[in-house]
């Protein structure tokens, strides 16, 4: 055998080693909980344990962007996401589909009633609120604040209406603030990108990415506090409705 | 089926390797630039006495080759090098043999893994053992593998625990006299621990140390009913070794199930302790046990270190331990007495150590359902990695982490082979955490400096006879510190988060420091 052939078949081995099936068969109330008891010890320290995030993605959406569906998540369980952190997982099959199952009651949002305009909640989002100076939908808006294009596969409409009016509720990581000032006398506002021991990368509010060695820098504020404000008092309980009804219509799958 | 897979048979010119004698290991990581043993030398010093790099040229460092691994698993190997030939692990169960000098490969031993092996936090390995002109690799599989060091041609292989009962073997194996050491993993399966010694030649068996004492034996007794079955206390890093008390030092994991202590009420015996073993018989000396009942998965798994030093003006032979627990451990190594204990990163959960280097524990630090906020985290103030010390500088260097977790209690219902670990955890709320080096006065535990880590390292240190000790981080970057001021002399961004340890060695006459980064091995050198 020529010498690199086993290497080939292990590894072809390997990227095989997945579910003939495309559905769950593991997702019976026993399996759903068998799933939660390996998913507490496992998956939980990243995702937190009710799905909700933290370093690992959060996992309480309808739609897991990298997993739409069963075998997807398995898979991604079974073998970890090379780009990201996420790492690869020794289960059993049937452990493995367990996981799944729970992972996937994670995603059950609430689907609560919207009563809102969506049309005038377009309106307001776009004039009033001033959502797009932070936050973008497609091509149109900032980059400083999470995307919304399809803030409605992600969040239910009482999440939503709970942003709106407490938005400091939690922070994700990723769009943290940073203030920080350079030996030459420079100041800088904008959102952290990356940060390691010596320099950190930030977002100005213009998009534009820099990197300052930690070295150089004279102060540097990484700010937790969310710069969004709360819209309890600039929009009513009515314009509240109408710009969750119009959140929850953005969607990847209408 | 295991293969072994020739590359460069003909490549003609290329290093042989030589025969290692357990008296050339006892010598340690010498001036011939040789790397033995896992930890450079039996007293885990992972010290050394290169100085060609030194703080004068190591700002000029710079990587002389890289070798890739073709796995998404973590790369934890310490590579050993023995004349001119590096032996390294790769995940999960592989050996490679490289040329030391260009990082070209010699020979590969590949081992098919099944499918339904019981790993609990990756498919890793964190390297071999030589002795004669053999190489040994614990497999995941839960087998010691013995390997031509010539060939890679397996010329034995034995099954040393059951794989289908949450046995693994992930730690890198300890060549002693004629024999291999090897611990297990399991510690989430409910496993019952164990510590094996092989003769080196044929593979038989010598002894077997049950880190949990069966029904009749002193110690079973801290184990609530059966409870002991499933109790864990895995033996999964390198151990250290004195010849002249003739005995191994070797730390055990935490008891199972990991967070839910009710379902085993005691102290639970051997978990959380640092055992001292008769190397020739494997019978206990004596035990030191950091953390009775643990329910926080704070296993004793660190690796310790021997150091001579002077106690109340007594010269005085000392074992010593930064503990995943956060405290810094100062034990006569003869005879297991504890001689000093203290907190050397945050902790919240012990009011201190008792006179006998019991923790007295504070009200309110058990996981509950809800979760229970205590310093340190799950992983620990430190953790399998490796400390360094350099008898040069007389300072121990320790890649400390600052981190809290919230943890969690859930049901613990063993059945065997089965992930058995009753509740779970997750990072505090809005914890900025973070690192750092930190050089202790080994005997004392006072701290010398310290340089700051930007987040929680999973990297182990090396120090130099040059004057340096090498670290990684989680964000990809090695680097350089002069070790005895703890000034940053060197970095290198080698774009994948350190989770090994550091070695250095000699080849053609020249020094590299090697370390993995990422899915990379790389050796750095001066022009």
């Amino acid at each position: 055998m020529i010498w690199w052939a086993p290497i080939l078949l292990f590894q072809i081995s390997q990227a095989l080693d997945l579910p003939a099936v495309e559905k769950n068969p593991f997702t019976s109330p026993a399996d759903v909980s068998a799933g939660k008891r390996l998913y507490a010890g496992r998956c939980g320290g990243c995702h937190g344990p009710t799905g909700d995030g933290g370093k690992g993605a959060n996992l309480g959406v309808p739609v897991l962007p990298r997993a739409a569906d069963d075998r997807t998540l398995y898979r991604v369980i079974r073998y970890g996401l090379t780009e990201t952190e996420m790492p690869g997982t020794y289960l059993t099959q049937r452990e493995l589909w367990q996981v799944v199952a729970f992972v996937r009651t994670l995603g059950q949002v609430e689907r609560g009633p919207v009563t809102g305009d969506a049309a005038r909640g377009e309106e307001l989002l776009r004039g009033k609120g001033g959502c797009l100076q932070c936050h973008s939908i497609g091509m149109e808006g900032s980059q400083m604040a999470p995307p919304l294009t399809e803030i409605g596969s992600r969040r239910g409409p009482g999440h939503l209406r709970g942003k709106l009016l407490d938005p400091a509720s939690d922070m994700p990581d990723q769009y943290r603030m940073v203030e920080l000032a350079t030996k030459d006398g420079k100041k800088f506002n904008g959102i952290r990108l990356n940060e390691d021991t010596w320099s950190i990368q930030a977002r100005d509010f213009s998009g534009k990415p820099h990197t300052f060695e930690k070295q150089d820098l004279t102060e540097l504020r990484v700010v937790r506090r969310t710069p969004m404000p709360s819209y309890r008092e600039r929009l009513d309980g009515r314009e509240i409705d109408d710009v969750v009804a119009y959140l929850s219509g953005l969607r990847s799958n209408p | 089926m295991k293969i072994s897979i020739f590359l460069a048979l003909a490549i003609g010119a290329l290093p042989l390797p030589s025969q290692v004698a357990h008296e050339s290991i006892l010598k340690g990581a010498t001036e011939s630039g040789d790397w033995l043993t896992y930890s450079g030398n039996y007293s885990a010093h992972r010290h050394s006495p290169l100085k060609q790099i030194d703080e004068s040229n190591a700002p000029r460092l710079k990587p002389a080759w890289a070798y890739q691994t073709n796995s998404m698993q973590r790369f934890e190997t310490t590579p050993l090098v023995s004349g001119g030939v590096m032996y390294i692990s790769e995940p999960p169960s592989h050996v490679t043999a490289l040329d030391a000098r260009t990082g070209r490969p010699l020979w590969k031993y590949r081992r098919v893994i099944p499918d339904d092996i019981r790993v609990c936090c990756g498919a890793v390995n964190r390297g071999v053992a030589l002795l004669g002109d053999l190489i040994f690799i614990g497999t995941v599989d839960a087998h010691l593998v013995a390997l031509s060091a010539k060939t890679g041609v397996v010329q034995w292989d034995v099954s040393v625990a059951n794989y289908k009962g949450g046995y693994s073997i992930t730690g890198a194996p300890l060549a002693v006299k004629d024999k291999i050491v090897v611990g297990v993993s399991g510690g989430e399966y409910g496993v019952r621990g164990l510590l094996d010694a092989y003769d080196a030649k044929t593979g038989k068996r010598a002894w077997r140390f049950w880190t949990i004492p069966g029904p009749g034996e002193k110690g079973n007794e801290t184990w609530k009913g059966d409870s002991w079955k499933s109790g864990s206390a895995a033996t999964w890093v390198t151990g250290a070794y004195d010849p002249d008390t003739n005995l191994l030092y070797w730390g055990t994991g935490n008891p199972g199930p990991d967070w839910n202590g009710d379902v085993r009420e005691g102290d639970n015996l051997y978990s959380d302790c640092l055992l001292a073993l008769d190397a020739d018989t494997g019978t206990l000396k004596w035990y030191f046990q950091f953390t009775p009942h643990d329910v926080h998965d704070w296993d004793a798994t660190e690796v310790p270190v021997l150091v001579e030093g002077e106690v109340r003006g007594r010269k005085r032979k000392l074992v010593v331990f930064p503990n995943r627990n956060a405290f810094y451990y100062v034990l006569d190594r003869t005879t297991g007495e504890f001689i000093l204990g203290k907190p050397y990163a945050k902790q919240t959960w012990a009011k201190g150590l008792d006179d006998k280097g019991r923790p007295i524990r504070l009200p309110g630090t058990f996981p509950t359902v809800e979760g229970t906020k205590v310093w340190p985290a799950v992983a620990g103030a430190n953790n399998w990695y490796s400390p360094s010390y350099s008898p040069s500088t007389g300072l121990l260097y320790v890649s400390v982490r600052e981190a809290g977790s919230v943890y969690f209690i859930g049901e613990a219902e063993f059945k065997e082979g089965e992930r058995f670990d009753g509740g779970g955890f997750r990072s505090v709320p809005g914890e900025d955490e973070s690192g750092a080096v930190r050089a202790f006065n080994p005997v004392n535990g006072q701290l010398a400096w310290e340089y700051r880590l930007f987040s929680p390292p999973w990297a182990g240190l090396l120090s130099t006879a040059g004057g340096l000790v090498f670290g990684g981080t989680n964000e990809g970057q090695f680097f350089a510190l002069g070790a005895k001021t703890g000034k940053l002399l060197w970095r290198f961004q080698a774009g994948g988060a350190a989770r090994s340890n550091p070695m250095s060695y000699l080849s053609g006459g020249k020094q590299y420091i090697a370390m993995t980064m990422g899915s990379s091995l790389y050796a750095f050198g001066v022009e």
